[in-house]
């Protein structure tokens, strides 16, 4: 079953058009959304907790209509701002048990998975401390806590790794990455950083002013679409141009030229071609796909259509 | 809690992390719990040392008052504080506790950015405005009933006329709730609108303070009808207003023919607080 699903969602502003006919369909497992800042992840966030009416279109979350059941879908999911929200004069276990209270659990309960909640994110020890005392690692893993702690189907995470230092960004990615591996909750990732996500990530969706510019399963964004790189000392504008004669389409990525292998014909036609213009040829090297570059084309391209 | 501290800390192996498939109470739960956690809250219960400091000073002075109210009448002696009279006597207590108190309840949340962390659970916008009134009203009518009940009781073991001595005291929970409302629904609206304790608390008296002489100059200068309906901007004078219109003894303000408008502005003064209330919170965004 889809964890989440729309049909031309569209929500309008008055001004802007912030999600723009939107319709895709999500497996469970770690989701990343991936969009510049102002790409309207908050607006979809929003919409999928069913604070935010869609202006049309239809979305399900879990199943359920968050437009017309919306506290049924906030009961089923997490969600951690992106921005500071925690009380700094208040205890963390305290805080994260007030919290799973506001989600329906009974006291008793509450404590417990409170417990469990901070213990899941590292902080058992320091649970009973004041949250203003805690660095912004800490503070991050108590509101990754409280998402967490009446176990929900669903976690969306608002740039989870916001304010975090690399050794802090990699504890969370792999703290996400096992929440959803291991405890069985789908987690939708919202960032605006690629290259951190496409590590943890089952699959990404990705938008930009409010359009789906791909959603796919992260295996068959990378399988079959590497590239070759091409360095010329000179020409490399005549290359480009006589590869493109030749039905390859070459990209410009600094001082080299992508061009997608296809099959391994590519290598000879790139041979002949520069071969024939007599250029000196520096480097010829098969590049794994990263994830941003085939965003790079799937832009290029909208950007041209 | 040092029992359960206990338990918890004897778990040393690692259980991996399991789903929860116990009850999901309803949102009537959450917001009560939320009622109860901002009662608890406004007398500084599970708060620091320094957030009890001041609910339990103003607490403290309310019940020596009634104390000595109560000592006064057990020695048989006259006093003019009778249960009706203590909610204006205390009047200016219940200001200062309320403007503590109401940002303690609602900028606190402001200021630390926690209303995406309630309005993305079950809990509504609604539940969080009434369970934070609720919280408050009922804290600010404990602090003037529970001092009310003591001399009341300290009356009924001085062998006074015990439903007399009832029928007065009900009369004075019914005053006491009266300024409860007042007070307590302008104060949460007031508080709501500042993110910083401080502003939202300097506003809180501000609002209340300089209504008093306004009301006082207009009162000195105006004529008849504007002496008897000038008090009805004060929320100082309001209560007392009402309580002359319903009771007849409401001490020195003279409501003369205006008594039901004053019931009216009692009435009408409230709603638009939780109106405006819900309003504001609707427009919070995540």
């Amino acid at each position: 079953m889809a964890i989440i699903e729309t049909r031309s969602l569209t929500k309008a502003y008055p001004r802007v058009v912030a999600l723009d006919q939107l319709t895709l369909q999500v497996d469970p497992g770690v989701i990343g959304l991936v969009g510049a800042n102002g790409a309207g992840k908050s607006t979809m966030i929003k919409v999928l907790l069913g604070l935010l009416a869609p202006t049309s279109g239809e979305v399900r979350v879990l199943g359920i209509d968050p437009v017309t059941r919306g506290h049924e879908v906030r009961a089923r999911v997490g969600y951690m701002p992106e921005h500071d929200c925690l009380p700094p004069d208040m205890i963390a276990a305290e805080f994260v048990t007030h919290m799973a209270r506001m989600s329906g659990l009974p006291k008793t309960v509450a404590r417990e998975r409170a417990s469990e909640a901070l213990r899941h994110v590292g902080l058992y020890e320091e649970r009973y401390r004041q949250i203003g005392g805690y660095s912004t690692g800490m503070k991050q893993r108590v509101k990754l806590a409280q998402a967490l702690v009446h176990d929900p189907d669903l976690l969306l995470l608002d740039e989870p790794t916001n304010g975090l230092d690399p050794a802090g960004r990699d504890a969370m990615l792999n703290l996400i990455h096992r929440i959803g591996n291991e405890f069985g909750i789908s987690v939708v990732v919202c960032s605006h950083l690629l290259g951190e996500v496409e590590r943890i990530c089952d699959s990404l969706v990705a938008i930009e002013a409010g359009r789906l510019l791909r959603a796919d399963r992260i295996e068959s964004m990378t399988t079959g679409t590497d590239v070759l790189a091409i360095e010329v000392a000179e020409g490399t504008e005549a290359l480009a141009e006589a590869l493109a004669a030749k039905g390859i389409q070459p990209r410009l990525d600094q001082r080299a030229l992508l061009v997608p292998l296809s099959n391994e014909d590519t290598y000879d036609v790139v041979l002949r071609t520069v071969a024939d213009l007599d250029l000196p040829l520096h480097r010829l090297e098969q590049r794994h796909h990263r994830v941003a570059e085939l965003f790079a084309t799937e832009r290029e391209a909208s950007n041209v259509g | 809690m040092s029992a359960d501290g206990a338990v918890q800390n004897s778990v040393i192996h690692d259980i991996g992390y399991q789903r929860y498939d116990g009850p999901r109470l309803s949102r009537g739960y959450a917001a009560r719990s939320l009622f109860v956690h901002g009662l608890r809250a406004s007398f500084g219960l599970g708060r620091s040392a320094k957030a009890k400091i001041f609910p339990w000073i103003i607490i403290g002075i309310v019940s020596a008052i009634a104390l000595i109210v109560a000592v006064v009448r057990a020695q048989g002696g006259e006093t003019d504080i009778g249960y009706q009279d203590l909610p204006q006597v205390a009047s200016f207590l219940i200001l200062i506790f309320l403007a503590v108190v109401a940002p303690e309840l609602v900028s606190r949340d402001l200021r630390n950015h926690l209303l995406p962390l309630y309005f993305s659970r079950p809990v509504g916008r609604v539940d969080y405005v009434l369970a934070k009134l609720g919280a408050l009203v009922v804290a600010a009518w404990l602090i003037l009933a529970g001092p009310q009940l003591l001399i009341f009781v300290a009356s009924a073991f001085g062998g006074a006329d015990f439903l007399g001595e009832l029928k007065d005291l009900l009369g004075g929970f019914a005053m006491a709730a009266m300024y409860a409302v007042l007070f307590g629904t302008v104060s949460l609206l007031i508080a709501s609108l500042a993110s910083r304790r401080a502003f939202a608390a300097g506003a809180i008296a501000a609002v209340y303070l300089i209504s008093l002489p306004v009301v006082a100059v207009v009162m000195a200068l105006g004529s008849e009808t504007a002496r008897q309906i000038a008090p009805m901007a004060s929320p100082f004078m309001l209560p007392e207003g009402i309580r002359e219109w319903i009771w007849g003894n409401g001490g020195d303000i003279d409501v003369g023919s205006y008594g039901p408008a004053y019931g009216v502005v009692g009435l009408l003064l409230p709603a638009i607080c939780v109106l405006l209330l819900l309003l504001r919170y609707r427009r919070v965004s995540l």
